[in-house]
């Protein structure tokens, strides 16, 4: 068990100047780190195992695995996160109150603990290794590493406060580290959400449920306080199109009809003429159309609730700009377009009139899409739709390349849809190693032997899958004593303290 | 144990110089210039705790259909035919649930979410005779399968159906894909 200190270690100094000044030598999760590679180091002898790495640890990455270590006997998977912690959207975009939707991490931490896996998390591509790097170490690679940032409305006073991206919103009340810092201004009544997808709906349903319910969900503590506080009552889901264009799906929906002490605000008028038009609609937004209807048609009970929550939904308005406060500095409301439909081919499309109309708010929140980034110069990537370009999950023109979930796809739909993109992906990539048309490394030193040294010499420690489950473990007692299925750690300070101790 | 006491050693060392939010963890500001021991009187205990919910049907994991029926009159024997017309004959007991059967034959069934209503992976289409058999279909299950693809009039989430003596000679077809990447039914050209 080795116990030279390794110099610099970029855990000390993500960590701060804490554990230095305590006057610890960096060593004690060095050998914690080494010992625990050393014991389970998986022999890559033969030269012609094939070694792949995946950029990603979400569902796009892990259904890929998975599938790879099922129709390969011999590939050693890698799988190289960011953050200390794994899975993604799963952990970090899945609602508080969508716990069922979680289970497939049960799958996903049995494809981990597969011994040709190894996670290496708390590693940045493209900041701590190179794609170059990777490729010396790596037959393939795969990149699933997702869709990072949103689009943006593009509108004057889009920056005021009180205005903020859906996906930072979600990061806050989920703990994502990078959004810990937001602090939502909850202070006024009424909320306008752009954008009629699950995102929106999710957002619309954290605000307007009950605290006694959110507080036994694994929300982050520092989220539900702020909702304990929050005076919104209102939430308006405001949509450039109409009722049969929305993009969110039946479940979510019916969950907002469903909130507790809530009233659904629909306008009847919205739906003229929709009820002719059912009959002929396909099953999937059939039946979503039919509960949208029913919830706007429904006769009002007399019964105002106790609370004064109410949400709506406004379609066929895009907003032109947002109005500010006496002082400039807040959002004080929203002016929106009033818009007609227009068949285009296939494509319903959204046409301004010249008609204006205003909603006051105090908290605005823009859902209208995620978005990817290009990861290093060297892989193409299309600006335009904002994802890497390929077939079948093979990149363009990139030997050896391959993508899998949103970066590869766009960045819409459900576990589902990443799932079955992550087994194509994970097929191609099999079908290339058994057709011979990905090219084997011969030499004996590549995949996690060769990276771990290199991030070594670096002075990097990366977290290991059971650096995680320490990591989930202690946030499994954090939260059994609120009362929550975890209180997760919200920086990677405390993830990093929790993994090394 | 000892890995637990390592813990709270090392916490106390870091006592001093962290700053937790006051309503987690309160046993950990404490500045710490006591010995090791002693200093937690409460640490709770940990249990081993899976976010599960399952939202019809008895609470299990596949244990149950890894048993094997103990008489002949438990017996319900059904038949899982995957998209290239495979058969698999499967003896399966009353009570048994359809998706666990399949996961214990290696059928290929995925199963997301573990039986929670929260996906539609483990789409089936049944045959006529014992879809009439099957219990009236919920709105949370009609609400998944509207994003199912190639849905049919017989179609149920395997997950959703327990095996009764009713159920004998039962069919469950695997549809042609449970792969759709657009949300709204729309199917993408081969390129």
């Amino acid at each position: 068990m080795a116990s030279t200190v390794y110099g610099t270690c970029r855990c000390v100094m993500t960590a701060g100047t804490a554990f230095r000044q305590a006057g610890l030598s960096t060593f004690y999760h060095h050998t914690n780190f080494t010992s625990k590679f050393l014991s389970r180091q998986v022999t890559s002898s033969a030269p012609s195992i094939p070694h792949v790495c995946i950029v990603g640890s979400g569902p796009a990455g892990f259904y890929t695995a998975q599938h790879i270590l099922k129709n390969h006997k011999e590939v050693q998977v890698d799988m190289i996160e960011k953050l200390p912690v794994p899975f993604g959207l799963v952990r970090f975009g899945v609602a508080p109150d969508h716990p069922e939707v979680k289970n497939c991490i049960n799958q996903f931490t049995k494809t981990a603990q597969n011994e040709r896996f190894g996670f290496i998390g708390n590693t940045t591509v493209g900041n701590d290794v190179s794609i170059a790097e990777l490729k010396e170490s790596y037959d393939a690679i795969i990149l699933s590493y997702g869709a990072e940032d949103d689009r943006v409305l593009d509108i004057e006073g889009e920056t005021l406060h009180g205005s903020y991206s859906a996906r930072s919103f979600v990061g806050w009340y989920n703990g994502l580290p990078e959004d810990q810092d937001l602090k939502p201004d909850l202070s006024s009544d009424t909320a306008v959400i752009i954008g009629h997808g699950n995102v929106a709906l999710d957002i619309a349903r954290i605000l307007l449920t009950p605290i006694s319910i959110l507080k036994h969900t694994d929300i982050a503590q520092h989220a539900l306080e702020a909702l304990e506080e929050s005076k919104v009552k209102t939430v308006y889901l405001v949509g450039r199109r109409g009722p049969l264009q929305v993009a969110f799906t039946i479940k979510e929906l019916r969950e907002m009809t469903k909130l507790p002490d809530c009233k659904a605000i629909l306008d009847p008028n919205d739906f003229h003429g929709l009820a002719a038009e059912i009959p002929n609609i396909p099953r999937p937004r059939k039946r979503l159309t039919e509960l949208m209807l029913k919830t706007a048609t429904e006769p009002p009970t007399t019964k105002e609730t106790l609370t004064n929550k109410r949400w709506g939904l406004k379609f066929l308005r895009s907003p032109v700009k947002v109005i500010p406060s006496g002082d400039g500095k807040q959002v004080a409301g929203i002016q929106l377009a009033v818009n007609k439909l227009q068949k285009s081919g296939d494509y319903v499309k959204a046409i301004a009139t010249d008609e204006i109309e205003e909603l006051k708010c105090g908290l605005l929140l823009r859902s209208i899409g995620y978005k990817s980034r290009p990861i290093e110069s060297s892989i193409p990537f299309d600006l335009q739709n904002g994802v890497i370009p390929n077939s079948g999950g093979k990149v363009s023109g990139c030997k050896g390349f391959y993508c899998s979930g949103w970066v590869r796809r766009g960045p819409t739909g459900v576990i589902l849809n990443t799932m079955n993109d992550g087994f194509e992906t994970g097929k191609a990539l099999v079908d290339d190693i058994n057709n011979g048309v990905l090219d084997i490394s011969q030499s004996t030193s590549k995949g996690r032997e060769k990276l771990l040294a290199l991030l070594d010499k670096k002075g990097l420690v990366p977290v290991t899958f059971s650096d995680w489950q320490r990591i989930d473990e202690l946030e499994k007692i954090r939260g059994e004593a609120l009362g929550k299925p975890r209180e997760k750690f919200v920086t990677v300070m405390e993830m990093l303290e929790a993994a090394f101790d | 144990m000892a890995l637990l006491m390592r813990r709270i050693g090392l916490r106390h060392i870091y006592g001093v110089l962290r700053t937790t939010s006051a309503s987690t963890l309160k046993t950990e500001n404490e500045t710490c210039t006591d010995c090791l021991r002693g200093r937690r009187t409460q640490f709770p205990v940990y249990q081993a705790r899976r976010s599960f919910k399952i939202q019809s049907g008895p609470l299990r994991h596949g244990d149950y259909e890894w048993q094997d029926p103990k008489s002949e009159i438990e017996v319900v024997n059904i038949t899982y035919i995957d998209k290239n017309g495979n058969r698999t004959p499967i003896r399966g007991k009353v009570g048994d649930n359809a998706m666990y059967l399949a996961h214990r034959y290696d059928v290929p069934v995925e199963g997301a979410c573990e039986a929670s209503l929260a996906c539609c992976t483990c789409h089936v289409v049944v045959d006529d005779k014992s879809f009439d058999e099957l219990p009236e279909i919920e709105e949370m299950e009609e609400d998944m399968l509207d994003m199912a693809p190639f849905l049919t009039p017989t179609s149920r989430l395997s997950c959703q159906i327990i095996l009764t003596k009713e159920l004998e000679g039962m069919e469950l077809q695997l549809p042609k894909a449970t792969r759709n990447f657009y949300v709204d039914g729309h199917v993408p050209q081969p390129h």
